[in-house]
This record gives structure tokens, C-alpha cells and sequence, in this order.
């Protein structure tokens, strides 16, 4: 690392600590804590942009997965639901998957011509009204139990953290789908393809209640460290926070973001020594050499199309691992909150931001992006506070302005993600 | 009797939403497809910039209004259409000047200019939410129906009613007359046709002395035009609701992609093809069925092959089986 690198960071980290100083500990840790989720997706991005060149806007969707991961893998099962129609629903889904490999089969088997067309055809349309008459009563059922409590399947009860694998096994199943379809096809398809996997994901998640229940959300995901009313009601801790001049109820929401921080540390490091291997690795560079010309790598003998459904899953599913620990950071999934411009092109910015193709500028970028997309909404509230001092106090438009300064930050990443394009197109710590 | 019920809910239900529909979506694809054309990248910033035309054109309705100008039967939105046009060309004149042309010369890869898109939509995005904010707002007025339900029932003595909102004939009249005018001017005049060649060959062209900047020029403009007009037919039609023209990006790629990249004919037959897949699968069919089956087999259930929320899905499933299948889309676009 040079000394320019090592002062970027030592800035983020001031601006961190110059939070914790002026506004609050707390707010300095949410920042932090939210900071280590966004530069976990942002090495996700990374590993497909900045390695392979692969363009990918649908982060929100994998991100999305992620978190779904965690709810299936965390909550506890309803058992009445299960009895009710579990077995059904996802016999339903079972014969659904079927219809869909039966169709594939007949694609390859069946020669060419018409007769194969019409018999796809006739298989599927036959298939989706058996899949729906297996799977909408069985749905039906689920949804009927106790719907303003449960009203869903639940998950398996396990511990939370085996979920943030799971997240990510789902979003690289997903990534493996889009990719065998849109990966070989000029760049804008992917892009496009993967808008559409994003919104059908949170789609999805909106209207499956038996799943996740919709946008009822689902809420109390169980969490990894201890909850703040056990460790106000426990002596020891109690003890230890008067010994450092806190009031417990501070102390104990402090020590609760702490331990997260603990946590997603320890992901982003072991990520970031992961990804460093392997871009060093022989299989990093040949990415690059992939991304930088195809035609010499396909001659060489690389299988372009191949690497890239690798990286492309690979990428995808470190986005989902970073989705699964934001749900169990809120301790809930809430469907509707996912909103593209957050979830995707925000996660675009930081890497472009930190420079591409560089894990330690994709992390710079999580930070320092995530930092100003919290922070400029109370900037620029203040700074429209001073402009508009000058107005009348009842003028219509210094109230519109000042309801406006939430909108202020879709303008300022737009603004900062131009400027860097334009002056820096490598970013801030660009690839070596 | 039940046969011409059946067929009037069809129509009513089913025909004419997905017609107007259709037509704006192929506007929207329009733009986006001639953009890709000339300019060579998918514009991911056209959905907000269909949203800042229709926001000039409703703020300089309401002013219209305040004035106490209307245009009778139609909307007022249709004399506030030319100074939104105005102002998106302007904007979007402003956008290549400050933004595109710096990329231009650099001959950056597309993929760059789609990056650079992104912000300039993120930009768009904030201005509209800034000076308009970002709830729904309605700008329709003037006569509601052409032909409302209950004067058909009267009219035809059929149970079932036909109506015929205003803004969806005026969607389709616009657009008509809009792509008629689009097509004759890429086909006949000087300017159109050295457009064509340009996105045809680009260096051939600029051999044979046609001016690059202006070509651009007149793009963004005509782009302008086409996102205006599509945006506002939309909002009269719906309402307005920055989010959702964001959103429309969806189906009006999927569109511009199932006829072809780069193929103006191809973005009109796209975008009917998505506009009638989505309405025929999210629509409750009982209705139609009731009449067209004896009662024996009269359906219990809505017969709703998908529920409307998933109407993004039916875009994007029709995308995949173009790209599996042909992707280069209906009409051979270009596949660079």
C-alpha cells in the first residue's frame, strides 16, 4: 500500500470518528457498520467489473436473495403452516422446475421444425396450469395461517450466521441462470438482463407472501450477538459500562454495533484476502487478460464464456453474502425497501469512486460513498437552511426547497460519479 | 349475443389498454433505439429524461390552468407539450455538450458511455424529485371518455360496456402521427438520410462529408421529441410518478431489444409485442370466458395467468426467449 492509499483510508476513517465527535457514537457506528456492508458488495461488483468487465445492474436482486437467504435459514419454522400446505407448495415448485427441464429435454432431443416448436409449447402451457393447480392451493393454505403473524412457511431455525452462506449460494444460483442466458451476448444484454432479474426478485419477494411475507415483512430475525435487554438486565455488564462512565442503555446499544462491527470485519477481511489472492493468482490475471482483449484470450485457449459465468457467479454471490448480513444487521427483510438507485447504481458508484479493478479502491469506495450518501442529507439540509435564511418565513418556496435537500443526494452521487469519469476515470485507487 | 359480449370485454379490457399502452412504449423505444443507433450506447438515463419533459409539461399546465387557458374536450397538457419538448431538447443538448462529447471524441468503449449514462440519470433522477417531488400527480382534463361505458350499453343494448378513454384515442392518434412523421423525415429528407448513413457506416460517412456534431445534434433533438411525447401520453393516460418512469426502462428496452437494437420499425413492433404479452397475461380472463363457455364450465377462479405485479417478468421473460432465440431481435438490429 502507498502512503497515498494508507492517507485515503486514515481520511475515511477520520470522517468516521469526526462523526462519532460531533453527532454520536452511534450514528459513527451505523455509519461504520453499514460502511463494511457496502464494501462487501462493492468487492462483489469489483470481481465482475473490475476483473472481468462483465456489467451487472441488477445488484439489488442478489443483494435481495441474500437477505431471503437469511430469513429461510434463521427464522423459526411454522409448524401449522407446514402441515397446512407445505409439503404442497413446494411439491408445487418441485413440478415446476420439472416442467421447466422437461422443456430443455424436449429442445435438445426433438430435431428441428415445427413439431418440436408446438411440442414445447403445448408441454409448457400444459404444465404451468398443472403447476398452478398443485401450487396456488397449497399457497393458499399457508397463507391462510394466522396471516398477521406468520402467514408463511418460516425458516429452519438455525443460527443466523449459517444463513450468510446460504444468501449467497442463492444469488450464485440466480447469477448462474442469467448467465447461461445473457453472458456471450454484447454487454448492453447483460445489462438489461440483469435490471430485469433485479426487479422480478423484489417482485417476488413483494407478492410471495407464503415466502417472505410481502410487504407485511418479516421482522425479529434472530441475531447473532446478544440483544440490548439481556445485557442491561446483566449485572457484570452493568458493572463494566459504570467503570467506563456510560449509562447502561448506551453502553449496551454500543457494545451490541460493536459486536457487529467485530463480525462484518472479519467477513470483509478474509474477503479482501480472498479476492487479493486471486487477482494475484494466475487465474486473476487471466481475467484480466480476458477483459482487456478476448479475442487474443480465446486464442490462447481460455474458454471466455466460462470464466465469465465463473466470475459473474462469483461476484454475485459475495453481493448476496453482503444482502444476508444487512438483513440480519436490521433484523428484518423489508421487501419495499429495496429501490434500485440504493441497491444497484449506488454500489456502481463506490466502485467506480475507489477505481475499478482495485479490492482495496472498491472497499475505499463502500466507505467513503456510503459516508456522503448519510451525510449529505443533513449537509445539505443545513446548507439549505443558510440559502433560504434569507427568504420569507411562510414563502411556498423555501418550504419546497427545504423538503427537497432529501432528494439532494440522487444529484450529488450523479454529480460525483460523472466528475470522477471525467478527471479520474480510475478511480482513487487506481488498478495496478 | 354472448360471442359479441365476449368480444366487446376483450376489447375494452384487453385491445385498447394494450394499444395505447403499446404506442407508448414503442415512443419510448423509439428514442432509445435511435440513441443506440447514432450515438452507439444504451441510454440508461432515457426513462428520466421521458420523466423531466413530463414535468415541464405539467408544470407549464398547471400555470396554463392558473391562467384559466384549456383546450376545451383535450387535455391542456397538448399546449404545454411544445414547451416541454423545448426544454427536454435543451437538456438533453446541455447533457451531450457537458457530458457525451468529451466521451465521443475519446471513442470510449460503449460500455463506458452506458457507465456515464448512469450518471446523468442518477442527475435527472434528483432534479425531478427536487422540483417536482416524488408523488404521483395527475394533469388530465378536458373530456374523460370518447365513448363511455354506459352510452355503448345504451347504444348497443349488450350487457357489456366499451369505453373509450380520451387519452388512450389521443395516445394512439399521437403516436401515429408522430411516427409518420419520424419515418418520413429518416426517409425523404437530406438530414434523415445522412442520419441513416451515419448509424449505417459511420466512417463512409464521414467521408462523404457528413458533418458528426450535427448529426448528434439532431438525434438528441428528435430523442427529445420522442421522450416528451411518450412521457406525457403516458401520465395523462396513468399519472405521473418519477419512480415509475424510471421503471419504464424495463419494458421500454425489452422492447427496443425484441425488434432489433438500432431498428426504428423494430421499436414499434417491440413495443406492441410487450405491451399486449403483459396486458393478455396479467388480465383476469372470467370475464371474457363467462361468455364463451357454457356454464357447466363456467371457470371459479379469476383465469389471471399472473398476478399484475409481475407484469416486469413478462417483459423480461419475452427478452430472454428474443435473446436465446434470435439475438439480434424481430428485425435484425445491429449486434455490435
Amino acid at each position: 500500500m502507498t502512503l497515498r492509499e494508507m492517507g485515503l483510508f486514515a481520511l475515511v476513517a477520520l470522517l468516521i470518528l469526526g462523526t462519532g465527535v460531533v453527532q454520536s457514537w452511534n450514528a459513527a457506528l451505523f455509519i461504520l457498520n453499514y460502511g463494511l456492508i457496502s464494501a462487501v458488495m462493492a468487492l462483489g461488483v469489483n470481481m465482475q467489473w473490475g476483473y472481468a468487465g462483465l456489467f451487472n445492474v441488477g445488484v439489488m436482486g442478489f443483494v435481495a436473495l441474500g437477505g431471503l437467504g437469511a430469513v429461510i435459514v434463521a427464522m423459526p419454522p411454522v409448524g401449522e403452516a407446514w402441515a397446512a400446505g407445505g409439503l404442497r407448495a413446494l411439491g408445487g415448485l418441485a413440478l415446476g422446475l420439472g416442467v421447466i427441464l422437461g422443456a430443455v429435454l424436449i429442445w435438445r432431443r426433438l430435431g428441428r421444425g415445427r413439431v418440436r416448436a408446438l411440442a414445447m409449447i403445448g408441454w409448457l402451457v400444459a404444465g404451468f396450469f398443472l403447476f398452478r393447480a398443485v401450487f396456488d392451493p397449497g399457497v393458499a393454505a399457508i397463507e391462510a395461517v394466522n396471516p398477521a403473524a406468520t402467514g408463511y412457511l418460516g425458516g429452519l431455525g438455525l443460527p443466523v450466521l449459517i444463513g450468510w452462506p446460504v444468501g449467497g449460494l442463492l444469488a450464485a444460483g440466480a447469477a448462474w441462470v442469467i448467465g447461461k442466458t445473457a453472458l456471450g451476448l454484447r454487454s448492453d444484454y447483460l445489462a438489461i438482463a440483469t435490471l430485469g432479474i433485479a426487479e422480478i426478485v423484489i417482485a417476488v419477494l413483494k407478492n410471495e407472501d407464503w415466502l417472505s411475507r410481502g410487504v407485511k415483512n418479516v421482522i425479529g430475525v434472530p441475531r447473532p450477538v446478544p440483544y440490548e435487554v439481556d445485557l442491561q438486565q446483566s449485572a457484570a455488564f452493568v458493572a463494566r459500562a459504570d467503570a467506563l462512565g456510560l449509562d447502561p442503555v448506551t453502553a449496551s446499544t454500543l457494545f451490541v454495533k460493536l459486536a457487529y462491527t467485530g463480525l462484518f470485519a472479519t467477513v470483509l477481511i478474509a474477503l479482501i484476502w480472498l479476492t487479493q489472492t486471486a487477482l494475484n493468482s494466475p487465474w486473476g490475471r487471466m481475467m484480466r487478460a480476458i477483459r482487456d482483449n478476448e479475442v487474443a484470450a480465446e486464442a490462447m485457449g481460455k474458454d471466455v464464456k466460462r470464466r465469465h459465468l465463473q466470475v459473474f457467479i462469483l461476484g454475485s454471490a459475495i453481493c448476496g453474502l453482503a444482502g444476508a448480513m444487512m438483513v440480519t444487521y436490521d433484523s428484518q427483510l423489508t421487501p419495499s425497501s429495496y429501490q434500485p438507485l440504493r441497491f444497484t447504481f449506488l454500489v456502481w458508484v463506490m466502485v467506480i469512486v475507489g477505481g475499478s479493478g482495485n479490492n482495496w479502491g472498491a472497499v475505499l469506495g463502500g466507505f467513503l460513498i456510503w459516508f456522503l450518501w448519510v451525510q449529505v442529507e443533513p449537509l445539505g439540509a443545513f446548507l439549505m437552511g443558510v440559502l433560504t435564511s434569507g427568504m420569507a418565513e411562510d414563502s411556498a418556496l423555501r418550504a419546497h426547497l427545504l423538503d427537497s435537500v432529501a432528494h439532494m443526494r440522487l444529484l450529488t452521487m450523479g454529480v460525483i460519479l460523472l466528475l470522477v469519469l471525467r478527471f479520474s476515470p480510475r478511480g482513487l485507487i487506481p488498478e495496478r | 349475443m354472448d360471442l359479441l359480449n365476449a368480444l366487446v370485454a376483450f376489447a375494452n379490457f384487453v385491445l385498447i389498454p394494450a394499444t395505447a399502452y403499446g404506442a407508448q412504449l414503442a415512443l419510448g423505444a423509439l428514442g432509445v433505439t435511435l440513441i443506440y443507433g447514432i450515438l452507439r450506447f444504451s441510454n440508461f438515463a432515457h426513462g428520466d429524461t421521458m420523466a423531466f419533459g413530463t414535468m415541464v409539461t405539467i408544470l407549464v399546465t398547471w400555470w396554463l390552468q392558473s391562467l384559466g387557458v384549456t383546450l376545451g374536450p383535450l387535455p391542456t397538457a397538448l399546449l404545454a407539450l411544445p414547451a416541454g419538448i423545448a426544454a427536454t431538447a435543451l437538456l438533453l443538448l446541455a447533457t451531450d455538450r457537458v457530458v457525451y462529447r468529451f466521451y465521443r471524441e475519446q471513442k470510449a468503449k460503449p460500455v463506458i458511455l452506458v457507465i456515464v449514462s448512469m450518471g446523468v440519470m442518477f442527475i435527472l433522477n434528483g432534479l425531478v424529485r427536487f422540483i417536482i417531488g416524488p408523488d404521483d400527480q395527475r394533469f388530465a382534463d378536458g373530456e374523460r371518455f370518447i365513448v363511455s361505458a354506459r352510452d355503448f350499453k345504451e347504444m348497443t343494448g349488450l350487457a357489456e360496456g366499451l369505453a373509450i378513454r380520451s387519452t388512450q384515442g389521443l395516445t394512439i392518434v399521437t403516436a401515429i402521427i408522430v411516427v409518420a412523421a419520424l419515418f418520413w423525415f429518416l426517409t425523404y429528407t437530406r438530414t434523415g438520410k445522412s442520419m441513416r448513413a451515419f448509424s449505417d457506416n459511420e466512417d463512409l460517412a464521414l467521408l462523404s462529408g457528413i458533418n458528426p456534431e450535427r448529426v448528434v445534434a439532431i438525434t438528441w433533438i428528435i430523442v427529445a421529441v420522442l421522450a416528451t411525447v411518450a412521457g406525457v401520453l403516458y401520465g395523462l393516460d396513468k399519472s405521473f410518478k418519477p419512480f415509475t418512469y424510471f421503471q419504464l426502462l424495463l419494458p421500454i428496452f425489452a422492447a427496443a431489444i425484441v425488434g432489433g437494437l438500432g431498428s426504428p420499425l423494430g421499436a414499434i413492433a417491440g413495443g406492441f409485442v410487450i405491451a399486449f404479452s403483459e396486458v393478455t397475461i396479467t388480465y383476469a380472463w372470467k370475464k371474457v370466458l363467462v361468455y364463451l363457455l357454457p356454464d357447466s364450465l363456467e371457470p371459479d377462479g379469476l383465469v389471471q395467468l399472473l398476478s399484475t405485479d409481475y407484469k416486469f417478468a413478462v417483459s423480461f421473460v419475452i427478452l430472454v426467449i428474443v435473446l436465446l432465440f434470435r439475438p439480434t431481435g424481430l428485425f435484425r438490429g445491429k449486434a455490435v
